[in-house]
Parts: structure tokens; sequence; C-alpha cells
């Protein structure tokens, strides 16, 4: 009976060796509805899966450009909301958000895209201001603003809430995510912008995402 | 043998206080002003000024200013309190926006508050009082 146990803990030993996979190997998961299609190839039908994606759009970036899916075009990218005179969590996750854009300044794989949802106060010229203050001086963060049907339609796409709301601080209520989005559009992580650990692993996760497409 | 043992733990006490304590140039009631006041800190400051006071790029300016701390100990209560604009210089920067105020502030939180910040962040040694509060309140432009 001895023996047994000891043969089935060498086997169980012996297994998760072969079998873990190292740090390295570490995949972000693909987040968002998912549908199976069946396509016919070469004759065979296959089954497909589509995932959620984040559809093209058109917005105005800080130097009054349009600005479109195609400047992401092989990157991944980190999307937030938020807006200029945000009294409440965007100074502390916009203050996070730049520590991941000075960590991969440079890197053209790498973008950021931040969309206010005062639409009504932050137009390009106050968005160009906000960026040079906060530190960016390349085109690799945009700050875009767009209709408020555009803007808060997109959010809901990025699966993050907003909403104009009198009663809120500032007069907006959003949440603070930071979304990851790979280069074939999906979501691939969120991470609460406010909280340091969460940051901490955004950046770690980056890190895994960019070994992915590499 | 017991009084041997007794004066050994005290001796042995009071060298760990010496060792561990900081901060031992502030009274007791300044460090419980400004404990006080980092509460206060944490929920209506920290969210631009960050948690060391080290401001945001040139959007918020930090508190770290030690000069312009002292040099502005009587308008401080007034800012906390109403806000401010127009351009500033800290740690020889010029910061330009709107830094909205906190009314529902009363002068002892004031005076928490700005104990925290002045001693933590600027090298002040002393709290404010309520007392003081009040005078620099009464005469905010």
């Amino acid at each position: 009976m001895k023996k047994y146990l000891g043969g089935a803990f060498a086997a169980c030993m012996a297994s998760i060796l072969l079998f873990s996979c190292g740090p390295t190997e570490r995949k972000l998961p693909i987040y968002g509805e998912r549908s199976p299609v069946e396509k016919e190839v070469d004759g065979k039908t296959v089954v497909d899966t589509i995932y959620h994606t984040i559809p093209n759009f058109s917005f105005l970036n800080q130097d009054s450009t349009n600005l479109t899916q195609d400047f992401f075009k092989d990157k991944i990218y980190v999307a937030n909301f938020f807006f200029t005179h945000c009294p409440s969590i965007c100074p502390t996750m916009q203050r996070n958000l730049l520590k991941a854009y000075e960590k991969y300044k440079g890197n053209d794989k790498v973008a950021f895209l931040s969309h206010s949802i005062d639409f009504k106060y932050d137009q390009p010229s106050v968005l160009k201001d906000y960026a040079t203050k906060l530190g960016v001086d390349n085109d690799q963060w945009q700050f875009v603003t767009g209709s408020k049907a555009d803007i808060y339609g997109i959010s809901e796409k990025y699966m993050v809430f907003t909403k104009e709301d009198p009663n809120a601080p500032g007069g907006y209520d959003h949440q603070g995510y930071l979304v990851i989005i790979d280069p074939e559009k999906r979501i691939r992580g969120a991470y609460d912008g406010t909280n340091d650990e969460q940051v901490k692993q955004l950046l770690e996760d980056l890190d895994v995402i960019l070994a992915e497409y590499k | 043998m017991i009084t041997r043992y007794f004066i050994g733990s005290i001796a042995l006490v009071s060298m760990l206080y010496f060792l561990f304590s900081c901060n031992t140039d502030l009274s007791v009631e300044t460090m419980q002003y400004a404990t006080n006041g980092q509460k206060i800190y944490v929920k209506h400051c920290q969210n631009c000024h960050g948690a060391n006071g080290e401001g945001l790029g040139k959007l918020y300016p930090p508190l770290t200013d030690a000069n312009f701390l002292n040099e502005n100990r009587s308008k401080l209560a007034c800012i906390v309190k109403n806000g401010m604009s127009g351009e500033i210089k800290v740690n020889n920067t010029l910061f330009n926006q709107q830094m909205p105020g906190v009314p529902e502030l009363s002068a002892v939180d004031i005076a928490y508050v700005l104990t925290y910040v002045t001693t933590y962040f600027g090298d002040s040694k002393t709290h404010f009082k309520k007392e003081e509060i009040e005078d620099f309140l009464k005469n905010c432009k």
C-alpha cells in the first residue's frame, strides 16, 4: 500500500514538472461574448470562434486630426475614459497610465488612447494642453473627443461604464478601467487604474501580450 | 534580583524607543494633528497631489516645496477652503490650473490637513491651531 502511495506521489510530481507552464508561456485571456460560426474550408465544415472586438471609430484627437483604427494597426493599445477637469478618479488613473506610457515610450508596438467623456468642454486644444502638461510629448498617447453618442457608444464596446450625471463629481460618472486591446481588436485585460496592485499587473501583462505578438 | 531585571528592561525599552521612534522632534499633539490630517488628505487631496505630495506633471503642483509652504503659511487655509486659480511657481515650475476648494471642511479639519502637508511634505515642526485657521479664513480674498 505504501509503495502505491509513493508511486502515485512520484507520478504527480513528474506530471507537475512536465505539464505546468512557466511564466513565459502565460497568455492573457480573451474577454467578451464569443460565438461559434461554421465555415467551409476545402469542402469541409469547420467551426470558428468569433470574438468580441472593438469596431472602427473616428474621433478628433489633440492635434485636431481624425483618429481611426488605422492608427492602431498591428499595435497593442491601452484605452480608458476620463475628462480633463475630473476631480475624482481621473488624476490617479492618468498618473498610473503615465507610468505605462513612460515604460513603453518609443516602442511602436504599444499605444495609449484616452477618450474624453466631457464632449462639451474638452475640445482638441484643451486636450492638447492637458496632454502637454501631463508630460506626453509624442503621438503614442492619443487623447480624443467625439459626439456624446459616439464616445458613450464606444465605451460600451470597451465594457467601461460612462454616464453624464449632474450628481457625480464634475458632472460625469465613469469607471477607471485601463483596457488592453490586442492587434485583432479583442479585449485582453481590464485593470482598475486607481489600484496600485492592478496597475502593476497591467505593466506585467503588457509584457506578456507583447511576447505573444512578437 | 527583581530590581535588576526591572532596571534592565527599562533600559532596553528606552534604547528601543530612541532607535525606532521617528520624528521625535515633533510634539505628540503635532503628530496627532498630522495623523488626522492624513485621512483628510487621502480623501480630498491625494487624487491630484499624489500619495507623497509629488503632484502630477505640470498639471497639479507638488506639495513638497518647503519655501512655498512657509512663505504662504497664512494663505494655505483659504486655498484649501476656496480653491485657487492663476499662475503660481512651485519648485521653480509654473503651474496654471484651476484648483477646486473643499468648502465643507471645518477649521479644525483644515488645521489637521495643513499640519500633515507642512510636516510630512514640508519642513514644519509645528501644527496649525484651530484659532489660527479661523483667523486666516476671516482674511480670505
